[in-house]
């Protein structure tokens, strides 16, 4: 039996006659750190999507394990989420944000739930902020609040939308560590898109490599090695940070 | 800025087969008119073959080296000679893509036109029709599990949209109520008929207008802000949000919305309904001389409870529609800030012409049951 926790088989995803990816296959092993990456409009987030069940494939499997296809929306999630802009609700502070899915989906009284959202909100470095609401807080913060709720009822596997994007140096590094240290501790699978290069080579132990020009992946395998050995010349711009007509 | 006197020079020299330009000196932003206009003076008196030599060229500013290079390609002329700066110049430009950045505008012919109207309206109404099952659904999973709705901001959306709405329903059903019996009191007043002003404010009051009249306050009021509401949570991934939390939109966003104006909307019509016939009172008694005891009794015996309890009923439905158009067209959203503008004028503008329809509607019913 695979010990992957995400099979993708011949995936073609586009919407009316337009294919954005054609035929994309790969797999996500169990406890990896895995980066969905490509330049910007090669269907990235779209993918992402469709991994977490938000949009449906034209053609092709997702098999999430334990699960089957991917599913959402009714019942307690399978796994956790956090978009590229936190999507915090903005009429509720953090506490309600987070403790939102404790409240739904467990058994458990009110005391309980803020005793594990304020556990949660103190792993992600908010405690403190539990009763401000989304817009008194930065954008590196509400990337934070939005990983303290997607792991509010501990998922195996966590699906992040570029994550540090738009966040300082020092917070993106920040995040990495935090993201690090939850796949080491506790064993979360995690699937990221994101540009950025130096988080990539940190904390990603595989990545898939999409092109917009080829519609489908250009690569796959561990960031690093890809960098040094690629002699696709579209992955070697990319991870060396080249003009197109240079690679 | 202060123009600086120009610093370049532009010549023609003929030769065999053509003309070659020799460009020198240095071209800057603020010489640019002049520069094109001598450019292109220089150039269309030149036949056959034409090279541009920028070999004397110090300096030029790249709008300028824009506008040159468009002329080149206009004449399929040769550049060359340049050096330095300008060379690094030229070659980003070189570099850079040619087509025009202008919109090419389209005509699609009538048929295609027809076709892609049609097929809209028709995607438009599987759509509607998708929302509307989707809110079946959500209804009857709401009567299996009740709690999984948050009925708590039913109580916080009926005070936005009824207690803090009632200051402007009140406003307007009075200077309605007001205006009607103003001029009714006028043509009334001709045949000895004043006392019916009474009767003819607490029935259109009643019947129409105080239902109609607060509903499409209630739809520019609450009706623009859910959608607005909804579709900003919509562009910046909430619902998505929400979904991925196993917590269905339908039930969490659109189930307390249309409870809240089902309540709400109903006790305000009431109220439109006491302040229209106050107005009324007010030009009975300021106009017409008539005493408040007799504009009351008067309404009193023209009204049937059915009268009242109509509008009501009305307005039930009227707040469904407001609710469940609002929401659909927030849910509905795509793009960014442009797209919550134009679902909160669509939500706003289909609703106040489903409000009148509805109304015409039970205006036919009413009269055909005799009721």
């Amino acid at each position: 039996m695979s010990d992957a926790a995400i099979t993708v088989q011949d995936l073609t995803v586009g919407w009316d006659d337009f294919d954005l990816m054609r035929e994309v296959s790969f797999e996500v092993a169990q406890g990896d750190v895995f980066v969905i990456l490509g330049g910007s409009g090669c269907g990235k987030s779209t993918l992402l999507r469709h991994l977490i069940g938000l949009e449906v494939p034209k053609a092709g499997t997702i098999e999430i394990a334990g699960l089957g296809a991917p599913r959402i929306g009714d019942g307690a999630p399978p796994y956790g989420v956090m978009f590229q802009s936190g999507a915090l609700f903005g009429s509720m502070t953090l506490a309600q944000n987070v403790g939102l899915p404790l409240r739904s989906w467990t058994g458990l009284d009110p005391d309980a739930v803020d005793a594990v959202v304020r556990d949660k909100l103190r792993l992600v470095g908010l405690d403190g902020f539990e009763h401000h609401l989304p817009a008194e807080i930065s954008g590196g913060m509400k990337k934070r609040a939005g990983i303290a709720r997607a792991l509010a009822l501990d998922p195996q596997l966590l699906f992040l939308d570029e994550p540090s994007a738009g966040l300082d140096p020092i917070s993106a590094v920040e995040l990495d560590e935090l993201l690090l240290s939850l796949n080491r501790n506790l064993g979360v699978t995690t699937v990221l898109v994101t540009h950025e290069l130096e988080s990539i080579f940190k904390i990603a132990s595989g990545c898939v490599m999409l092109d917009k020009e080829r519609k489908g992946v250009i690569a796959r395998g561990d960031p690093r090695e890809l960098r040094d050995t690629s002699d696709d010349p579209s992955v070697r711009a990319f991870f060396n940070r080249t003009p197109r007509g240079d690679a | 800025m202060q123009s600086e006197p120009e610093s370049y020079s532009l010549e023609r020299r003929e030769d065999e087969g053509g003309a070659t330009l020799v460009l020198s000196g240095s071209v800057r932003l603020e010489h640019t008119p002049r520069f094109v206009a001598t450019l292109r003076a220089a150039v269309d008196q030149s036949r056959g073959r034409l090279v541009f030599d920028l070999s004397g060229l110090e300096r030029i500013d790249t709008g300028a080296l824009a506008l040159l290079l468009h002329e080149g390609r206009r004449h399929e002329a040769e550049v060359q000679g340049a050096t330095g700066r300008v060379a690094d110049v030229l070659e980003l430009y070189r570099q850079a893509p040619q087509e025009s950045l202008r919109h090419q505008p389209q005509r699609p012919g009538l048929l295609r036109q027809v076709g892609e109207v049609s097929e809209g309206l028709y995607l438009r109404g599987l759509q509607t029709l998708n929302y509307v099952g989707e809110c079946v659904a959500a209804v009857g999973a709401t009567a299996r599990q009740p709690r999984s709705v948050p009925w708590r901001d039913v109580v916080r959306i009926m005070e936005r949209a009824g207690a803090d709405g009632l200051p402007i329903v009140i406003l307007i059903s009075f200077l309605i109520g007001l205006i009607m019996a103003f001029q009714s009191a006028v043509q009334l007043q001709q045949f000895g008929a004043d006392i019916f002003v009474a009767d003819l404010v607490g029935l259109v009051v009643t019947r129409e207008l105080g239902p109609l009249m607060t509903a499409i306050v209630v739809a520019g009021r609450s009706g623009a802000a859910f959608s607005a509401e909804l579709g900003t949570m919509k562009v910046s991934e909430e619902v998505d949000a929400l979904t991925t939390l196993g917590l269905n939109p339908f039930r969490f966003l659109v189930i307390p919305r249309v409870a809240a104006l089902v309540l709400a909307l109903p006790l305000l019509t009431l109220i439109a309904d006491l302040t229209g016939v106050v107005g009324g009172l007010i030009t009975g008694v300021g106009i017409l001389d008539l005493t408040p005891r007799a504009y009351l009794t008067e309404t009193r015996l023209a009204l049937e409870p059915w009268d009242v309890f109509s509008g009501v009923l009305k307005s039930v439905f009227f707040a469904l529609a407001i609710a469940l158009i609002a929401c659909e067209r927030g849910l509905s959203t795509s793009g960014g800030a442009d797209g919550v503008g134009r679902s909160t004028t669509s939500a706003v503008v289909t609703t106040l012409f489903t409000l009148v329809a509805l109304d015409a509607v039970f205006a036919v019913l009413f009269h055909l049951y005799g009721i």
